[in-house]
């Protein structure tokens, strides 16, 4: 795989098809945790850190499992198992060695097991790199980088968004329009800036 | 009988999935961009929730209370397959508009939801309401979205033209029109609700004054 590929795939992931602004994945806990910085930082690296693993293993199982035995269709129920296992064991793990990191990202870390932008990047790494049902090229790194950098992309997406939401604490709004219908409003003027990106890739 | 009502009614009114609990709200934004893809996402995730809640009702003394959300979630994810398949066969079309979004109900907050709060608790015949319930709230949630979409960001309805001599304004149907509408909707829910319990409020006041 060479590097302009990679470029692309980075671009791509984080300003064009940012998962949350233009794919409307994981917009649960963009919603939920983006009031402050803090913990918005913590829960972007647990799903960069989930994402980019579960990128791997659902390679790993799609590649050498479901495409030899021919059962595809059975995408959904093996890879949803795989990541719900996956991140129940890290949280066990991160609980016994290492109380800091568990303070910092490990409580969103139940949360993530049903946030959807895990799975969506799963099925889009089995959806891009495979093509009718052989392996691209290189396609276990490319699986790897968009995990990654769809991650990277969330992680951003939440940091300006839990910047802005800090400052609209101060303001008066309508009290009916207060924390979501806010948010939802924010997100919508963030979304139109990223769509000037669009532009950016073939 | 009466309860059998209630249960398929709260699903499409107080307890609506998307404007009363604000659940599943990736695939209510993702696909409502034309009523067609939306009522096709409304019968999807309807066929899976009652599905799902018929059969975790009827196995629910069967299953240990430690592993119950694994069960859950192997459950959900067979009729979501079921989905899957129906609509690669029968529904090609539809099934490349929706795209991602038909696997990924097996990780919308609502299935698992009622799964584990209505389904875990309660008899094979009101999980069946419930589940028809709220399938049909988030059917009308997603319609009502994408009905605002459709006709401000293409000028159409349903496929067909509407607006005669108005400049479509293409944000809509695309991703900001989504967050916008959804941010306004869920504003004019929370300007009702504040507006009926001020209502109360001055009314109690009210009565203080009198006692």
């Amino acid at each position: 795989m060479d590097a302009a590929k990679l470029m692309s795939i980075m671009i791509s992931m984080v300003f064009i098809n940012n998962f949350i602004l233009s794919k409307f994945l994981g917009l649960c806990p963009f919603i939920g945790v983006s009031r402050e910085s803090k913990p918005a930082i913590s829960m972007g690296l647990a799903v960069t850190f989930v994402m980019t693993i579960a990128s791997i293993i659902t390679w790993l199982i799609y590649r050498y499992l479901l495409v030899p035995f021919d059962i595809t269709y059975m995408r959904t129920i093996s890879f949803i198992l795989v990541i719900a296992s996956f991140v129940q064991f890290v949280e066990m793990a991160i609980r016994k060695t290492s109380p800091g990191l568990y303070k910092a990202f490990g409580i969103y870390l139940p949360l993530i097991t049903v946030n959807c932008a895990v799975l969506g990047v799963a099925v889009l790494n089995s959806e891009a790199f495979f093509l009718n049902g052989y392996a691209v090229k290189g396609s276990f790194l490319m699986s790897v980088a968009q995990g990654f950098f769809a991650g990277i992309g969330y992680l951003l997406a939440m940091l300006l968004m839990s910047g802005i939401r800090e400052r609209l604490e101060l303001i008066n709004v309508p009290k009916s329009l207060e924390g979501v219908p806010l948010a939802f409003i924010v997100a919508a003027l963030m979304s139109l800036a990223f769509m000037g990106f669009s532009g950016f890739s073939r | 009988m009466k309860r059998l009502l209630k249960e398929f009614t709260k699903g499409i009114t107080i307890e609506n999935p998307t404007f009363g609990l604000v659940l599943g709200l990736c695939p209510a934004l993702a696909v409502s961009t034309s009523v067609y893809n939306a009522l096709g996402m409304g019968a999807a995730a309807t066929f899976v929730l009652v599905g799902s809640n018929i059969i975790i009702s009827a196995v629910r003394k069967v299953i240990p209370d430690q592993i119950r959300i694994p069960c859950y979630i192997v459950i959900i994810a067979t009729f979501v397959t079921i989905v899957e398949l129906l609509m690669k066969a029968y529904m090609p079309s539809l099934d490349r508009a929706l795209g991602i979004f038909v696997p990924l109900i097996v990780v919308n907050c609502i299935v698992l939801g009622r799964a584990e709060a209505f389904a875990s608790k309660n008899n094979v015949l009101h999980s069946f309401c419930d589940g028809l319930g709220m399938g049909v709230g988030f059917t009308l949630a997603l319609c009502l979205i994408a009905s605002i979409r459709e006709v401000l960001g293409s000028g159409k309805f349903l496929g067909m033209s509407i607006m005669k001599g108005f400049e479509p304004a293409i944000m809509m149907v695309l991703a900001p029109g989504a967050l916008l509408t959804m941010g306004l909707l869920i504003g004019l829910v929370n300007y009702w609700q504040i507006k009926r319990k001020s209502g109360k409020e001055i009314r109690r006041a009210g009565c203080h004054g009198c006692g």
